[in-house]
């Protein structure tokens, strides 16, 4: 009897866990419908990241150059009067958030990949970073070949590209990774590693606020951004896309670019505005 | 589910090993410390006392994570540097140790006062009394939740994903973001907890029924 309780237990966790698994099978609706409705398009935003989303602590605002793209990109599909609702998200959960419908759109320095593409559609290029590095002034490491020895500690952040891209540049440096480019950067100067590689655009924010550190050894992978909504989200997606070709002609688009990027010393403003 | 185990089994594993030998080193440190701060709080002298006693308030009422920071990026900068793993080991059993301090604390003070009493007249010091008589009784009552705490601690250690540790969570981390499989391996990751806290949560009733 007691041993058939035992059985009847386990076989409980897994059909629970069964029932769990086919609860994940999503459906399909439109979230353009949605977002027409309700005049508002939830975005999935970084909040750790200067120059792209960071929080002002003061004011509890989300800023940054994908924050004011995404709001121009709101008001040319709904109208001066469409709301954009901004979400918190890491690279870690932009995509589990963006699958289960809390955010509608991803504008999260989010790298186009073709393993992304499988899961997600991406609009145009809105922004073409590339990987680098960033080390403490008067580091020997100069490049990403310095980095390529046992011994040497490579920090990136959970979820990113650059975390996958570090692993074939440097196979032999190890890698960690952390949960945002705040607990990277800290990890950084608590000498946990000794340099910390993602895209340029992020690190250039970075440096800029911590004169010890500086971006150094050029961009060595092509990290184009692109806008990621569901798949199956074609409406939205055509939108957003349409919405991005007109900001380039009318030229909203190389204000906010100058805007945020105008004054980072070294970095080339024409490299981030290919498409 | 098993697609996650047939193609990451190895990331699995490191994890699943990391964390066991992490739950292990601070489960073993945290129950020393732990009796040591529980005996100070009866000790007769007062200084001792307030000892412990910042020891339990301090550790068990700043989070976890708060504690394993610390000891990731704040001491490496300042004092000698140590990596996640060791850093978030160490965290773990700081924190853990202040809740089985009050744990073992409560066992002894359920001791009737006259076992002490009794040890004492018969010529025993205060330490053998404790030591022979009734720390072994204390412990038997406390064996229920000390069999919680270290249930809590082996989940707790979770905290190393945090600090680039390579524990399960942090393989899951990796895993679920190479794949974008974050169900499946959330699962799997689940699965993985469990096989380690049910055998040790069936062990602890097993003690309980033997000693009680």
């Amino acid at each position: 009897m007691k041993r058939l309780r035992k059985m009847l237990l386990v076989a409980g966790i897994f059909i629970l866990g069964g029932l769990l698994g086919a609860c994940s099978s999503s459906k399909t609706q439109s979230t353009w419908n949605e977002d027409k409705a309700n005049n508002t398009i939830t975005w999935g935003v970084k909040a750790d990241t200067r120059l792209f989303g960071l929080m002002d602590v003061g004011t509890g605002q989300i800023k940054g150059f994908d924050i004011d793209v995404a709001k121009a990109v709101t008001k040319k599909i709904l109208g001066a009067k469409g709301k954009a609702k901004f979400v918190q998200v890491t690279s870690k959960t932009r995509i589990p958030l963006l699958k289960n419908g809390n955010i509608n759109a991803i504008i999260a320095t989010m790298t186009i990949t073709p393993d992304r593409e499988k899961i997600v559609d991406f609009s145009k290029v809105y922004f073409a970073a590339g990987q680098s590095l960033l080390v403490k002034k008067g580091s020997s490491i100069k490049n990403v070949k310095d980095l390529n020895k046992a011994g040497t500690t490579v920090l990136a952040v959970k979820g990113s590209t650059s975390a996958v891209n570090i692993k074939k540049s440097a196979p032999n440096a190890k890698v960690l990774e952390l949960e945002d480019y705040a607990q990277a950067f800290t990890a950084l100067k608590s000498g946990q590693g000794q340099a910390l590689t993602t895209d340029n655009g992020i690190l250039f924010g970075i440096a800029s606020e911590n004169p010890g550190y500086h971006v150094v050894g050029g961009t060595f992978t092509n990290e184009p951004y692109g806008i990621a909504v569901d798949q199956g989200q074609t409406e939205l997606k055509n939108k957003i896309n349409k919405a991005l070709s007109e900001m380039r002609k009318d030229g909203t688009y190389q204000k906010l670019l100058q805007k945020w990027f105008g004054n980072v010393a070294g970095f080339n403003l024409k490299e981030a505005s290919q498409q | 589910m098993i697609s996650v185990f047939q193609q990451h089994g190895q990331e699995l594993l490191t994890g699943l090993e990391n964390t066991i030998l992490c739950s292990v080193i601070a489960l073993f440190f945290s129950l020393i410390i732990g009796s040591t701060v529980a005996i100070f709080e009866v000790l007769p002298s007062k200084f001792l006392r307030i000892i412990g006693k910042i020891y339990i308030e301090v550790f068990r009422n700043i989070p976890l994570l708060v504690i394993g920071m610390f000891f990731y990026v704040v001491v490496p900068q300042y004092v000698f540097p140590m990596d996640g793993f060791t850093a978030g080991t160490i965290g773990l059993t700081l924190y853990t140790s202040s809740f089985i301090a009050e744990t073992v604390r409560a066992g002894i003070q359920a001791v009737d006062g006259g076992q002490m009493e009794g040890a004492r007249a018969n010529g025993l010091s205060f330490m053998q009394a404790m030591w022979h008589i009734v720390l072994p009784q204390a412990f038997k009552y406390v064996i229920p939740p000390l069999g919680n705490q270290f249930i809590n601690l082996v989940k707790n250690s979770s905290v190393l994903a945090f600090v680039a540790g390579f524990d399960l969570m942090y393989q899951g981390d990796m895993i679920a973001s190479a794949t974008f499989d974050t169900f499946n391996t959330y699962i799997a990751v689940g699965i993985l907890y469990l096989i380690i806290t049910l055998p040790l949560s069936y062990y602890m009733r097993y003690l309980e029924k033997k000693l009680a």
